[in-house]
C-alpha cells in the first residue's frame, strides 16, 4: 500500500508492505524497523527500533486526529492512486467549501446572508452549548452561496450550516 | 439509618452519593431528564425515574416532580448534590414538609447564607473578620461614592444575590464608581432578579481559601482543614489543594475556628465550607459560606481519611459526629483538577458530543470521580464537568507528580477537554513554588506554551500509526477519496500499480 499522509499540514510518502506475514515500511522512501499491534479500535501499540507508542485514534465528523503520547497530530490519509485525491489541495482553496457545525448545539442567529460577501475568519453563524456562545467563522474569503441553518434549530456535530465560494 | 436514598442530581457526584449509599447498604433512586435516560447515574442506581424534558427548568429543578418520585419509590431521603437545587431553601422546606429528609442543613441556615449582605449582618454580630465594606446593599450613587472613599479604591461592587462573577465590577478610581454601579446592577437584576449591589474593599492578588466544616443536629460542630481554591478562571474553581501551601497549623486553627464560629451563627447543620479570602499579608476575610457539599470535597477526604458523604448521610439520620475535633488530623496533601467537556484551542468553549474512546487514569494515589463512559454522549444542556481527577501524595511534590503522570494516561476522545490545561498549571513553575493568587491562571494562559512543542514526537510517527489503522482496521479508516482503504491487499502486484499511476 502506498498513502501520502498529510500530517499538520505537510505530505508523508508511506509505504507499507506484508512480506512473510511481517510489516514493512518505507517513509520518505526510508526503511523504519516497527511492530504495530491495535489494542483496541482506536489505539495502536507502535514499536519503532524499540521505542514504545501509545497513539491514540479521534475520528470526528470532519477530520481525524492522532495522538501520539499527548500530542495531537492532525492527519489526512490521500491514496495516491485516487485523481482526486491528488488534485483536492488545490479544490480546497479554490471550490466551494463547506462550513460544518463543530459541536451539537442550538443556531442563534445569523450573521451574515446569502450572496454576501465574507472575509476569512468573519462569523458566519452562532451557535449555543452547554449555555455558552461560539461564532463559527468562515474558512476563506469568498461569497455565500447557501444558508441551510436556521436561527432556533438544533443541529449535529458535521452538519451544513453553510456554503461559501 | 435511612433505607433508601433519592438522589436528585446528575453526572459525576450523583454517582459519587450513590457509592457512599452502596457502600452504607441503602437503595438509591435516580432522577433523570429525557437526555440522561442513558446517563452514568442511572445505571449505577437501583431505581430511576423520569422526571421531564432537557432543560433543567423543566427536569432537575422541578420540585413537585422530585418529591413525586420520592413517594413513589418509599425514599426517606434526598441528597441534592452540588449545583440545580442544593442550595434551594424552598426546596429543603418542600422536603420537610413532605416527611422526606433533605440532607444539608436547614432552609432558614440556607436562607439566611444565600443572600450575602444578610450573611454578613449576621456574622459581624458574632466578631467575623470581614473584608472592609457595607454589609447592606447601597441605597444610593452617593452612598456608594462615600463608602468607597472610606474604604479606599481599589473597590469591589458585588451582587447581594450573587455567584459565578455575575454582578461583579472592579472599580479603581471615583470617575469610574457611577457606570460600573449602574452595570453591576442591572446584570445583578438581571441574572438573580435582584439588583441590590454592596461595597468591598478589593484585595489585590488575594488568594481563595476555604474551610470545610460539619455539624450534626446535637451542636456538635468541628471543621476539617482548608482547601487553597486560587486557581480560578472568570471566577470559578479549576484546580483545588488540601492543604493550602501558605496555611501553617496556628493559622488552620484560627481559620477553622472561625468556620465554626461562622456555621454556629447561622444554626448551621450538616456539611458545610466557609469561604476566606487571604491577602498578602496572610490576613482572612469572611467571604461566604456554601451551604452545600462542594466539587473540591475530595482533596478534603483524601487528606483526613473521612468520607464526608457517609458523614452527611449519617448526620442527617440523627447520629452523633463520631469523633471530636482532636481526633481529626491532616496527612498527605491533595490536589484536584476539573476535567470539562471545552476545548483548550478554541477559547475553552464547551464541547459536547459523543465519547468515542476514554482511557481513565489509574494507578497508586489516584482518585478518578467520573460521570461519563466511552460510548456515551455529553449532552448539551448541562454543566460540562465531565470527572474530577485526584492525585494524593505523602506531600505537595508528589501529589504533583502524580497528578501529572496521571493525566498522561488519561484520554478521552470524541470531545475536547481541558487536560492539556492541567498539565500546562502542574508543569508551571510558579504553581511548583506554590505562588498562588486568583489571578494565576490568567497570567499562566497569556504566557503561551512553549515547552510542549520543544517535546513534541515526529511526525513520521503519526504518518506510520495513520497507515497501520487503516491496513489493520479499514473499515473504519476512510481515505480522503471517501472509500473505506482497500482491504489490505498490499501485495506488488497492487504495488506496480500505484507506481505506475505515479
Amino acid at each position: 500500500m502506498v498513502y501520502d499522509v498529510i500530517v499538520s499540514g505537510k505530505p508523508h510518502r508511506l509505504e507499507l508492505e506484508k512480506v512473510d506475514g511481517v510489516w514493512q515500511c518505507r517513509l520518505e522512501g526510508k526503511e523504519v524497523h516497527f511492530d504495530a499491534v491495535l489494542t483496541g479500535r482506536d489505539v495502536l501499540s507502535l514499536l519503532v527500533d524499540g521505542r514504545s507508542y501509545e497513539v491514540k485514534r479521534e475520528q470526528t465528523a470532519t477530520d481525524l486526529h492522532l495522538w501520539v503520547g499527548g500530542t495531537r497530530f492532525p492527519v489526512e490519509l490521500r491514496d495516491p492512486r485516487s485523481l482526486r485525491a491528488r488534485q483536492s489541495s488545490a479544490l480546497d482553496e479554490k471550490g466551494p467549501r463547506k462550513i460544518l457545525a463543530p459541536m451539537p448545539g442550538r443556531i442563534v442567529r445569523l450573521l451574515a446572508a446569502e450572496q454576501s460577501e465574507v472575509e476569512a475568519g468573519q462569523g458566519i453563524v452562532v451557535v449555543e452549548a452547554m449555555k455558552m456562545q461560539n461564532e463559527i467563522k468562515s474558512p476563506k474569503k469568498g461569497i455565500i452561496k447557501r444558508i441551510t441553518a436556521t436561527a432556533g434549530a438544533a443541529v449535529n456535530a458535521g452538519d451544513v450550516l453553510a456554503v461559501v465560494e | 439509618m435511612f433505607k433508601k436514598i433519592l438522589v436528585a442530581n446528575r453526572g459525576e457526584i450523583a454517582v459519587r452519593v450513590m457509592r457512599a449509599c452502596r457502600e452504607m447498604c441503602i437503595s438509591t433512586v435516580a432522577v433523570y431528564s429525557d437526555v440522561d435516560r442513558a446517563a452514568l447515574h442511572v445505571r449505577k442506581a437501583d431505581e430511576a425515574y423520569p422526571i421531564g424534558p432537557a432543560p433543567a427548568a423543566e427536569s432537575y429543578l422541578r420540585m413537585d416532580k422530585i418529591l413525586e418520585v420520592a413517594h413513589r419509590s418509599g425514599a426517606q431521603a434526598i441528597h441534592p448534590g452540588y449545583g440545580f437545587l442544593s442550595e434551594n431553601a424552598k426546596f429543603a422546606r418542600a422536603c420537610a414538609d413532605a416527611g422526606i429528609k433533605f440532607i444539608g442543613p436547614t432552609a432558614e441556615s440556607m436562607e439566611m447564607m444565600g443572600s450575602k449582605t444578610r450573611a454578613r449582618q449576621q456574622m459581624e454580630k458574632a466578631g467575623i473578620p470581614f473584608v472592609p465594606g457595607t454589609a447592606r446593599g447601597l441605597a444610593s450613587a452617593e452612598e456608594a461614592e462615600q463608602v468607597a472613599e472610606r474604604v479606599g479604591y481599589p473597590i469591589m461592587l458585588k451582587a447581594a444575590a450573587g455567584g459565578g462573577g455575575k454582578g461583579m465590577r472592579l472599580v479603581h478610581a471615583r470617575q469610574e464608581l457611577r457606570s460600573a454601579l449602574e452595570s453591576a446592577q442591572s446584570e445583578a437584576q438581571r441574572s438573580f432578579g435582584d439588583s441590590e449591589v454592596y461595597i468591598e474593599k478589593a484585595i489585590v492578588n488575594p488568594r481563595h481559601i476555604e474551610m470545610q466544616i460539619l455539624a450534626d443536629e446535637l451542636g456538635n460542630t468541628v471543621w476539617l482543614g482548608e482547601r487553597e481554591c486560587s486557581i480560578q478562571r472568570r471566577h470559578q474553581k479549576v484546580l483545588e489543594e488540601a492543604p493550602s501551601p501558605i496555611v501553617n497549623p496556628d493559622m488552620r486553627r484560627r481559620m477553622g475556628e472561625t468556620a465554626v464560629k461562622v456555621a454556629q451563627a447561622a444554626g448551621y447543620t450538616n456539611a458545610g465550607t466557609v469561604e476566606f479570602l487571604v491577602d498578602q499579608q496572610k490576613n482572612f476575610y469572611f467571604l461566604e459560606m456554601n451551604t452545600r457539599l462542594q466539587v473540591e470535597h475530595p482533596v478534603t477526604e483524601l487528606t483526613t481519611g473521612l468520607d464526608l458523604v457517609h458523614l452527611q448521610i449519617r448526620i442527617a439520620s440523627g447520629e452523633q459526629l463520631p469523633f471530636a475535633q482532636s481526633d481529626i488530623g491532616i496527612r498527605g496533601h491533595a490536589i484536584e483538577c476539573r476535567i470539562y467537556a471545552e476545548d483548550p484551542d478554541n477559547n475553552y468553549f464547551p464541547s459536547p458530543g459523543k465519547i468515542t474512546l476514554l482511557l481513565p487514569p489509574a494507578g497508586p494515589g489516584v482518585r478518578h470521580d467520573s460521570g461519563t463512559y466511552e460510548g456515551w454522549t455529553v449532552p448539551i444542556d448541562y454543566d460540562p464537568l465531565l470527572a474530577k481527577v485526584i492525585g494524593y501524595g505523602t506531600d505537595r511534590r508528589q501529589a504533583t507528580m502524580r497528578l501529572y503522570r496521571a493525566l498522561s494516561e488519561y484520554f478521552v476522545a470524541g470531545i475536547k477537554t481541558n487536560i492539556s490545561l492541567f498539565q500546562r498549571i502542574l508543569r508551571d513553575p510558579d504553581f511548583r513554588a506554590a505562588k498562588l493568587d486568583t489571578g494565576f491562571l490568567d497570567r499562566l494562559l497569556a504566557k503561551g506554551d512553549a515547552e510542549v512543542a520543544a517535546r513534541a514526537p515526529e511526525p513520521g510517527i503519526a504518518a506510520i500509526a495513520a497507515g497501520m489503522f487503516a491496513v489493520l482496521d479499514p473499515a473504519s479508516s476512510p481515505t480522503r477519496n471517501g472509500n473505506a482503504a482497500a482491504p489490505a491487499p498490499s501485495n506488488w502486484k497492487q504495488k506496480g500499480r500505484a507506481e505506475a499511476l505515479r
